[in-house]
């Protein structure tokens, strides 16, 4: 039996940009998957403490400040330093492409840039909790 | 009988038509056709009056644009001081009319850039501000009697602003001289922008330490801009921009008001910063009922005396939101569209959006033609030749009615929650943003709205644009030049300074006279909010979603 898959969505750094991540946790949950928010202002080591304690399948991080390339790598750092790096990482904000391709390769599963459909990260949510499931 | 009006009805009845709601991008329904019957009780005296005469919905000037242009204001910020004072004098250089300062985020969030928490984002959005030095380095060759400036800033606010004033000292321009906005305006950051170090009591204090200050000091100063930009971009509706803006705003007046202010004394240096979106009747409707509603209250609502303290005096800034990284080129166009809105509200400053914001911090290239569009405007289009030409069109103030009335709708639910610091407590504008952010972006994936070069006319290849980037170096040099003035500064006259804010603080005494003695001994905006976080503890995001 699939037990209910539970993601985290994180907002790291500091500026207050939260529409994508609470449109996206609500469409999650929406979805049927159990959402964790995180609230504003996190630190990296606050975002991975909240994953390993609840447990998380997932985190997806928003980041419009322009720190992604600081935040993702050193999120996925702790995970691994915590032996949690099964965790997968996916994220959107205002990520130019050529930093996508950068932080792909760091171990960040998917990025989601402006425009994308709320259908389109519920799938590859489902997606990642299917290969999950199997395995 | 049967009326012209009855027998078009019938034929429209009649008609092939398209298969679509009609609404506003806010979805709010909008009729086929408005006449006289949408106006049963209109009294253009009462209602509208004339420009600059009460109620003021034409207009808070008597010339309005045949007096002066709106003054041309790009928000810009990005890197070290040094940085940001090029693009300045390179904006100033193309026509630009006033500046307006964006903060790197550890300084809007009260951080010093050597802070833990700053890593990685300094510099980034903004102009990384530690201490006055870096502030002197900022408006360098920029005489500050000369031009006006907008600072972006809000839990910090005082401490931006006293490091305004001590480079007026050190430029040797009188503080009556100087004239500018800070944002000040924590309401809306616990409702939408989110930028917050203390609870919303404490924070309200030192708003309220702001305006009594200015009112004897910084006379030409605007104290508060309060903001509706923010709660639009957070994904609220138009009418909900209006009612929790304008909320905000009777709040401040009752807390000046409250701590034995002279209501005419501070009121005439409020003002307002509204988001201009793409529909272009409901946002002329928008400003047009904010300072009729703005008006109604401060007068007879509190009886201020003085009109200068009933005038809703805006800026306006093009809608960030409502741009797309795909085909960013027709993003001139939605800004063009947002622009005239604004214009023919009659704002009295205006941002326009560059193209390639969506995608990074504008490059040079791009600003300019954000800017050009605000002259095209001016200069070409015709549309500032006379004022508030909108007026009396049947639609424009049947929308400008019904915003009015569902506005005040809002604010008197907010009322009965015991005011806006108490709804913000149960998060009622937050949930009811979060609401509709969501709704909206449902009706875009359900192609119910249209977002052109995205959900329809999409085409597979991206257009290239070339972005600006910071260098991570700039954090580094950053952190070096504040160690620099740390060892170079009087560190006894900083622990002084900072010793005498925090028994300000814990006496309840304004706050402004210890800051600026802070500033001025170069004490760091880290610092002189560290100092008082002892004080006043620290808010935490409630995560509503």
């Amino acid at each position: 039996m699939n037990r209910k898959i539970r993601i985290l969505v994180g907002k790291p750094g500091l500026d207050g940009h939260d529409r994508g991540a609470k449109v996206v946790a609500r469409a999650l949950r929406d979805a049927g998957f159990e959402v964790i928010y995180t609230g504003l202002h996190q630190t990296p080591e606050m975002i991975v403490n909240t994953a390993v304690q609840e447990d998380v399948d997932a985190i997806g991080l928003s980041i419009l400040s322009g720190a992604h390339n600081y935040l993702f790598p050193e999120v996925i750092r702790l995970l691994k330093e915590r032996g949690a790096g099964d965790i997968v990482i996916f994220g959107g904000g205002i990520i130019p492409e050529q930093d996508v391709a950068v932080l792909k390769a760091q171990g960040v599963a998917e990025i989601f840039t402006p425009g994308a459909t709320i259908d389109s990260i519920v799938s590859f949510v489902r997606k990642m909790a299917e290969q999950r499931n199997v395995g | 009988m049967v009326t012209d009006k009855d027998k078009w009805r019938e034929q429209f009845a009649r008609s092939r038509k398209l298969e679509r709601r009609f609404t506003t991008v806010s979805d709010a329904p909008i009729e086929p056709l408005y006449t006289a019957d949408d106006l049963p009780a209109f009294d253009p005296d009462r209602d509208l009056g004339y420009p600059g005469e009460y109620p003021f919905t034409r207009g808070v000037q008597a010339t309005m644009y045949r007096g002066r242009t709106w003054t041309m204001r790009q928000f810009a910020g990005f890197g070290s001081a040094d940085d940001t004072n090029q693009r300045y004098k390179f904006l100033l250089a193309n026509g630009t009319t006033g500046l307006s300062v964006a903060f790197d985020f550890p300084t809007l969030y009260g951080r010093d850039s050597d802070d833990p928490r700053a890593r990685g984002e300094v510099g980034k959005c903004g102009v990384a501000i530690d201490t006055l030095a870096d502030m002197e380095r900022l408006f360098d060759g920029i005489p500050l009697d000369k031009i006006t400036t907008s600072m972006t800033i809000n839990p910090p606010a005082a401490v931006l602003w006293a490091m305004y004033l001590a480079v007026a000292e050190k430029q040797g321009v009188p503080w009556a001289k100087i004239g500018g906005t800070i944002q000040n305006d924590m309401l809306k950051e616990f409702i939408a922008q989110k930028t917050w170090v203390f609870p919303p009591e404490p924070s309200l204090k030192i708003i309220v330490d702001i305006l009594a200050f200015a009112a004897d000091n910084v006379p030409n100063w605007n104290t508060i801009s309060i903001s509706g930009y923010h709660i639009r971009e957070a994904g609220s509706t138009a009418v909900q921009e209006l009612a929790f803006t304008l909320g905000d705003g009777m709040t401040y007046v009752r807390a000046g008001i409250a701590a034995g202010l002279d209501v005419d004394k501070f009121a005439p240096r409020l003002s307002f910063f509204f988001n201009a979106h793409n529909d272009l009747f409901e946002e002329i409707a928008k400003y047009r009922a904010a300072r009729r509603i703005w008006a109604r209250f401060m007068k007879d609502e509190i009886g201020a005396k003085d009109p200068r303290s009933w005038l809703l005096r805006f800026h306006t800034q093009t809608a960030g939101c409502s741009l797309t990284a795909q085909q960013p080129t027709n993003n001139i166009v939605r800004t063009t569209i947002q622009a005239l809105a604004a214009v023919l509200g009659g704002t009295q400053s205006l941002h326009t959006n560059s193209m390639d914001e969506t995608l990074a911090l504008p490059t040079e290239q791009a600003v300019t033609v954000a800017l050009r569009t605000q002259q095209i405007i001016a200069e070409e289009s015709g549309v500032a030749n006379t004022i508030d030409p909108l007026a009396g069109s049947y639609f424009v103030e049947a929308l400008t009615n019904r915003m009015e009335k569902e506005a005040l709708d809002y604010i008197r639910t907010i009322d009965e929650m015991g005011g806006m610091l108490k709804a913000i407590d149960r998060g009622y504008p937050q949930q009811e943003i979060a609401k509709a952010a969501y709704h909206y972006q449902r009706q875009v994936d359900a192609h119910e709205k249209i977002v052109v070069g995205m959900n329809k006319y999409a085409t597979p290849e991206e257009i290239k644009l070339d972005l600006l980037y910071i260098d991570e170096v700039v954090e580094q040099k950053q952190i070096e030049s504040l160690k620099a003035v740390r060892a170079r500064r009087d560190n006894d006259a900083v622990d002084k300074a900072l010793a005498t804010l925090e028994a300000t603080a814990r006496a309840g005494g304004n706050l402004m006279p210890p800051i600026l003695e802070g500033v001025r001994a170069y004490a760091s905006v880290g610092e002189i909010i560290n100092r008082l976080r002892l004080v006043f503890g620290e808010y935490t995001d409630p995560g509503y979603f």
